[in-house]
């Protein structure tokens, strides 16, 4: 592995009864997700990423840098860092502009074709007309979007969220969400994101690192964490495996594309779509179910042929089952959750060829390359 | 109607310089120490606390006997004054400056530190991620966000060392010009039956007080709307 693009981080303390031991390294591009219940250390990992908690047993190290290791620790102020906390935190008082500028001084609010300019990232996240607003008139969303655009314009390497979107109620939220997506594939800036929401963490990350109780379970990329039955997110009711897809093919008169995973090809509405557009899709274990043969007359619009490649007791009653897409089950995994009646009554087995049938897919987001 | 003496004057004067110079002093020496006091974790800083609080609660003259004391020529005011060829530190303006410190030093750290600690953790973390320096931090966003406390503090201080009287008289006697302040004036009036004077100064400082109270509470409730 190449150090100079990942971070990599263990850190051991003690907290008032809470044992903290994490460790793992994620790559310094796209956004890694630090998911896991509360109270499991998320946030103790981010701050001290940041350097705002200082641990006498830590090590972190972004890009080959060395932050934190043995006796030597890089203050806050030096770390190229942005961080958005749970709440917004804006000073008041300072304006929006005061607020926005406050990381970059001396620096020219105008600097045209910089991706990160003040114009630019006023625009990105609508900002315009806030500028002038002192920071108590304002929204929870827009204080968290001008909390954002602070973090931004202050030219961080990394940026660090901590649940920017726990404070704000659903709409906020809905609103605050896709500029965070928007603004990690314009600006290509890594994000490390701490929440405890997977449909968040399902539309914005690519790696996840998976936490609980102090401890790091799992690191590697989403769906590959999302698809192990060994960790608790397949068991979880709400299991569901995020895939990257090309649009292969779009009917405009029926508002149907064609979705190209590896080794398969699911189908969903969709209102327009551009030949070669990647979109993500979840498909939730809930969803799929599985049949000896292949259905002939149904409304199910997405019938794969699958492989079962692992099972394991979910609930009481029912089994998790990994599927692989294609011949051998050698494409993509995704999940299935059948009871354990079906699973008897059809005599399944791991190493089954079979069909799956997926009642949705859900559309995530557009990805960008 | 008689012209006041011109002594009332110089008291008026004396009193007003002293209380500023005070006041100024008090807020060098009192924001870095409410600012260690609202900050640090040190198991010790209640102590120190402590310490400042304590011209609250003695007795003035048992402060202005202390202070009497060190002033003098066997104490460290001796040795201060011995540097520009003075004897003693007691019975001067200096010395009266020193009292007036210690003794108000309370009523500006207390308001300041209950405002830097009324910021709380957030701001300043905020600020430090957003790379300003320590030193920018307490500027730009500690300072600003603790006015409310200055202000309570600067006037609370001035008044206090305006109204300060058992101090004065332990360590400053009753030299006009020069020690002679207010309060003491007053006193001196009383005792010699100008009951005139004396009515005429008492009545102004009431005025004074409630003048300086209510400043104090219509502008720390309009820094309080502005802050929000």
């Amino acid at each position: 592995m190449n150090p100079s693009s990942f971070i990599s981080v263990a850190f051991r303390g003690v907290f008032g009864g809470f044992v903290l031991d994490a460790a793992f390294t994620t790559p310094t591009h796209g956004v890694t997700a630090l998911f896991g219940p509360s109270g499991c250390g998320k946030t103790t990992v981010l701050r001290c990423i940041a350097g705002l908690q200082r641990l006498a047993d830590g090590y972190c190290a972004v890009n080959g840098d060395v932050w934190h290791g043995g006796r030597s620790f890089r203050p806050v102020h030096q770390r190229p860092i942005g961080y958005v906390f749970q709440e917004p935190g804006l000073f008041p008082h300072l304006t929006v502009t005061g607020n926005l500028l406050y990381g970059a001084p001396g620096r020219s609010p105008l600097r045209p074709g910089d991706p990160a300019g003040f114009d630019e990232v006023v625009a990105l996240l609508g900002l315009e007309k806030l500028l002038d607003r002192a920071p108590r008139k304002l929204s929870g969303g827009e204080r968290q979007r001008v909390a954002i655009g602070r973090a931004l314009l202050s030219r961080p390497q990394l940026l660090l969220m901590d649940e920017p979107l726990s404070a704000l109620d659903p709409q906020a939220r809905d609103e605050v969400l896709p500029f965070l997506r928007r603004l990690h594939d314009s600006l290509s800036l890594p994000f490390i994101y701490v929440s405890h929401d997977m449909r968040e963490i399902e539309q914005l990350a690519d790696h996840l690192v998976l936490m609980r109780a102090g401890r790091v379970l799992a690191a590697g990329p989403l769906g590959e964490l999302q698809g192990d039955p060994a960790l608790p997110l397949a068991s979880r009711r709400d299991a569901a495996v995020t895939l990257d897809a090309v649009v292969s093919a779009y009917d405009p008169a029926y508002g149907i594309a064609m979705l190209a995973v590896d080794g398969g090809c699911f189908t969903a509405p969709m209102r327009r779509s551009v030949v070669g557009g990647r979109r993500r899709i979840t498909v939730a274990a809930g969803d799929v179910s599985l049949a000896r043969e292949a259905p002939r007359a149904t409304t199910v619009l997405n019938t794969l042929p699958v492989r079962i490649l692992s099972a394991t007791p979910a609930a009481e009653h029912e089994i998790v089952a990994v599927l692989g897409l294609g011949p051998a089950g050698a494409g993509s995994r995704i999940l299935a959750r059948v009871t354990r009646l079906s699973w008897e009554n059809l005599r399944l087995a791991e190493g089954n060829e079979l069909y799956a049938q997926i009642k949705s897919v859900a559309l995530v987001r557009e990805c960008a390359k | 109607m008689n012209e006041l003496p011109p002594d009332v004057w110089i008291a008026v004067r004396l009193t007003v310089g002293l209380a500023a110079i005070t006041t100024l002093i008090l807020l060098l020496v009192g924001t870095p120490l409410a600012w260690w006091l609202a900050r640090t974790e040190a198991w010790w800083k209640e102590g120190v606390a402590a310490v400042v609080a304590m011209p609250l609660v003695l007795p003035p003259t048992v402060l202005g006997f202390y202070l009497l004391v060190a002033l003098g020529p066997d104490g460290p005011g001796g040795a201060i004054a011995a540097l520009w060829g003075g004897r003693t530190l007691a019975f001067t303006f200096g010395g009266l400056v020193i009292g007036s410190v210690i003794y108000s030093l309370p009523f500006v750290v207390q308001p300041i530190r209950n405002a830097f600690e009324a910021i709380g953790e957030r701001p300043l973390e905020v600020a430090a991620t957003l790379r300003a320096s320590p030193r920018r931090v307490f500027w730009t966003v500690a300072v600003p966000l603790a006015r409310p406390g200055f202000l309570t503090g600067a006037v609370l201080g001035f008044a206090h060392t305006v109204g300060e009287f058992g101090v004065v008289l332990m360590i400053g006697g009753n030299i006009p010009g020069s020690t002679r302040v207010l309060s003491v004036a007053i006193y001196d009036y009383v005792e010699t039956s100008q009951w005139r004077e004396a009515s005429i100064l008492a009545g102004g400082m009431v005025v004074f007080a409630f003048v300086v109270v209510f400043a104090v509470m219509l502008a720390g409730k309009r820094l309080m709307r502005v802050a929000e």
